[in-house]
């Protein structure tokens, strides 16, 4: 039965990772951007939310709410006036753009938010828990794994049904050609970018109440992203959250065995899948 | 009016001198210059070896802290655990990175592209948190050289009779020697490198993979060469940097920060792919942190900006636009008459 | 005082330091078909990349009824009213049939002549597989979802580029017979075509280019065959 347990706590966890993951896939997967800056931004994202909870004295899940559309604008702005710049066959610059981006957002939150490790408070909510069958199980948990499944099932549906997702396939696919139909591939970025970082926000709120938080953990949590993303295949959502649940279940199991290898575990999860399937779980077709 | 290749050759002659002035700097400087030059010539050579993995062969690697570090660890192993003099354990240092680039070579290079730099780091990650399980080396909070080993380190009496200093500044001096000809050897050997003709190789797949293969050049290999030769240096450099160091633990060998991300500011701030652009790098580097000492994090935003600014506008770095203002090639790595026939 | 819906200028056009064309003049009449020939590398498919804007070009090279647009961007050309069926179709692959031909109409409609029942109305067989992938139809079908696509913005202008390449000459004459609907919608046509026989056929009026040069230009019934060769291939051919 504790491996059952375990098992669980995993998929619960993996449920946080995919968060984490989610706004990496999409912005992949349209512009083949690689953006390393993205755990910054989640931590960006957290220290906003707290802000927003202190300065305001609101719920967090409601402070979510006003940081959410500044850091679309924050991930527009940027996609506009920097990454649109470096993107292009040649992969180093963006690497490298975003690398030095994911440096100074680290260091600027240092300087304004000092080392500190901080926590978003959302009440006697965290410590509920549901019996589920044998096991426990922690609301908190359960809310972000349900969350993971509503924002990649909600990103799918703004991809496949929307004129908007149209416009994201058909830039991905071959932007010159987008530019005949009329579609600005520089604002779909923009765009692509802005929705990557409200997801982002999502992701930095289960952060926040889930623990323990400082400036420093962004690149630690763009790991685990990465390898959901990888693990998932290229482009496919759905896979992400394949990816992120698979890294959560290796952690967990890891951490049973011996505390100290939850993390080298998820590691070595990630590189058994790719020796055995090197275009991850569910890679696209035309890649 | 000097003509360009005159140019070339008065700067080769300032290239010597500086050369010969670094080598008496033992003997003439102070123990906290040799100290400081000491930590700049060990960037510098991280910085060429990753240069060349980056800007010449494409393998954009976040992962070099896993061969500072296993050279780190190899030298310490060696010296702790089996009685090695700390010199030949260097040498053991480089060849347990060449070992470990194996395995992680065979892993990274079925990642395309970009997810080949995330590849490198998960693998970097995997070994730091293997060796925190090395209990002989302290595990998570790692262990130091034992009192005395780098002062009976082979040559450092000799060095002392010579300078009539103290061991421990002895001791330095010849790290300091030790950096100096690693970073000369990594420079020339690149530069040999480069113009051979599987350096010629290596620039034409960076130009187009299609066209160097119908010519006979393997991407694969050639890279993978790279790969191992730059972490057999890296893990050189890697047991070198600790011996002066003294004291190693997983999270200080393994740092993505201290081995990785300054060693990419420092090239692309100098001018990635091109030979000299490390040496401009790791000095503006250098008189940046001296500025900016003072103000902590600051140094590392300025860094990270600067890094940024020149990806954007300038992706040849300030050797890059130095070359194109003034037509000096320290070290050309076309032949002449390819030079000759593009103009 | 004629009515040029589309005039071009004395434009130039570079590759870095290649330059690939050499003062390029050109008027496309008011609900004519004007169709450009010419050799491989003749400057045909870097002329359609001008006018479409993915080239940038000065901005009074190129004007749409009177208005300079050879400044503008692709998808500010194509809201002008300038629609492309580009060379190789380049239908999206993540998209379906219907999506490919709806994208169409992302940022223009126009008149509203031309709608998806419209597109399928010209094309019948293109509603049967309307969900499929638009990559998995056959090259004649991929080149009439290309069409579709192109009309759904009902453009002043289309062009044209290659479109009876690769294709089995059934299937060309197949395509080629949408056209005089097409020019009934009010869109004037520019085809860009290497075969010059089903050029003369559905042409009004006919520009060789060679070299970056446009080396003649007439009615298709005034042209004789050596002169075509000549303007092909160059005189000294």
């Amino acid at each position: 039965m504790i491996w059952v347990d375990t098992i669980v706590q995993g998929i619960l966890l993996g449920g946080l990772y995919a968060l984490f993951a989610a706004g990496l896939s999409l912005v992949f997967g349209i512009m083949r951007l690689v953006n390393l800056a993205h755990g910054d931004l989640i931590v960006l994202a957290a220290f906003l939310i707290l802000t927003v909870v202190n300065l305001l004295g609101l719920n967090p899940f409601v402070a979510a709410l006003i940081a959410a559309p500044v850091m679309f604008a924050v991930g527009w702005l940027l996609q506009s006036y920097v990454l649109n710049r470096v993107l292009g066959d040649d992969i180093l610059p963006p690497l490298l753009v975003t690398f030095g981006l994911s440096v100074v957002i680290q260091n600027g939150l240092l300087e304004s938010f000092s080392a500190d490790s901080q926590k978003l408070s959302a009440g006697p909510i965290e410590a509920a828990s549901l019996p589920l069958g044998p096991i426990t199980v922690g609301v908190m948990p359960l809310l972000t794994l349900i969350s993971a499944v509503v924002v990649i099932f909600a990103l799918n549906q703004l991809f496949y049904r929307t004129k908007l997702g149209q416009a994201f396939r058909a830039t991905s696919d071959d932007a010159v050609t987008a530019g005949l139909m009329g579609i600005r591939p520089r604002n779909v970025f923009a765009i692509a970018t802005g929705i990557a970082m409200v997801v982002a926000t999502i992701a930095a709120l289960y952060l926040g109440i889930r623990a323990n938080f400082d400036p420093s953990i962004g690149p630690a949590r763009l790991i685990y992203a990465f390898e959901a993303v990888i693990i998932g295949g290229l482009g496919s959502l759905w896979g992400t959250l394949a990816g992120g649940i698979l890294i959560g279940v290796a952690q967990a199991l890891g951490a049973a065995v011996n505390p100290e290898w939850q993390i080298l575990a998820g590691h070595i999860a990630f590189v058994i899948v790719l020796l055995i399937r090197p275009r991850g779980l569910f890679p696209r077709a035309n890649d | 009016m000097m003509t360009n290749s005159s140019k070339s050759t008065l700067s080769r002659g300032i290239t010597a001198l500086v050369f010969l002035a670094l080598v008496f700097v033992p003997v003439i400087g102070s123990r906290a210059m040799v100290q400081d030059l000491f930590m700049v010539l060990t960037l510098l050579v991280l910085a060429l070896n990753w240069n060349m993995l980056a800007g010449f062969a494409g393998l954009v690697s976040v992962g070099q802290q896993a061969f500072v570090g296993i050279g780190a660890y190899a030298m310490f192993g060696g010296v702790i655990l089996w009685g090695w003099d700390p010199l030949p354990a260097i040498l053991l240092g480089g060849v347990a990175a060449m070992f470990l680039s194996l395995p992680i070579a065979f892993f990274t290079f079925r990642l395309n592209g970009a997810y080949f730099a995330i590849g490198t780091w998960v693998s970097a990650e995997i070994v730091r948190l293997s060796v925190a399980q090395w209990k002989a080396l302290g595990g998570g909070t790692g262990t130091s050289l034992p009192k005395g080993t780098t002062k009976d380190m082979f040559g450092v009496p000799q060095i002392k009779d010579l300078l009539g200093v103290s061991s421990s500044a002895a001791a330095d001096a010849l790290t300091y020697w030790l950096a100096l000809g690693l970073a000369v050897v990594t420079l020339l050997a690149g530069y040999v490198f480069l113009r051979s003709r599987m350096g010629l190789g290596l620039q034409a797949i960076r130009d187009n993979v299609e066209a160097a293969r119908s010519v006979g050049v393997d991407p694969l290999r050639l890279k993978a060469l790279v790969f191992v030769l730059s972490a057999f240096g890296t893990g050189l450099c890697g047991a070198l940097l600790f011996i002066q160091i003294t004291r190693v633990s997983p999270d200080a060998a393994f740092s993505v920060v201290d081995w990785t991300a300054f060693v990419i500011f420092i090239t692309v701030i100098g001018g990635i792919g091109t030979l000299p652009g490390p040496v401009v790098g790791v000095l503006v580097f250098y008189i940046l942190q001296r500025v900016l000492a003072d103000y902590g994090t600051v140094y590392l935003i300025v860094l990270g900006l600067i890094g940024i600014v020149i990806m954007l506008f300038a992706r040849k770095g300030l050797w890059g636009m130095f070359t194109e203002k003034t037509g000096i090639e320290l070290l050309p790595l076309r032949h002449k008459s390819l030079q000759r026939s593009e103009r | 005082m004629t009515d040029a819906v589309l005039s071009i200028r004395n434009l130039t056009a570079f590759y870095g330091d290649f330059q690939a064309l050499f003062g390029v003049d050109l008027t496309l009449q008011r609900g004519q078909a004007l169709a450009i020939i010419g050799a491989n590398g003749a400057g045909k498919s870097t002329l359609m990349r001008a006018i479409t804007g993915i080239l940038s070009s000065p901005a009074e090279a190129i004007q749409l009824n009177g208005r300079p647009i050879g400044a503008l961007s692709a998808p500010e050309v194509l809201e002008a009213g300038i629609s492309m069926v580009p060379e190789g179709r380049r239908l999206f692959p993540s998209l379906t049939v219907e999506e490919n031909i709806l994208i169409g109409a992302h940022s223009r409609t126009g008149n509203g002549y031309w709608t998806l029942e419209a597109i399928y109305d010209l094309f019948p067989i293109l509603k049967e597989c309307r969900h499929n992938p638009g990559t998995a139809l056959s090259g004649g079908q991929q080149q009439m979802v290309a069409i579709g696509r192109a009309l759904m913005s009902n453009p002043d202008v289309l062009l044209c580029d290659e479109i009876s390449l690769g294709l089995a000459p059934v299937i060309i004459r197949d395509i080629y017979a949408s056209f005089p609907r097409i020019r009934e919608s009010g869109a004037s046509v520019i085809v860009v075509e290497q075969d010059i026989g089903q050029a003369l056929k559905v042409a009004d009026h006919v520009c060789c280019m060679m070299e970056g040069r446009i080396t003649l230009s007439g009615a298709p019934g005034e042209l004789s065959r050596d002169a075509i060769h000549d303007a092909y291939f160059g005189v000294s051919a």
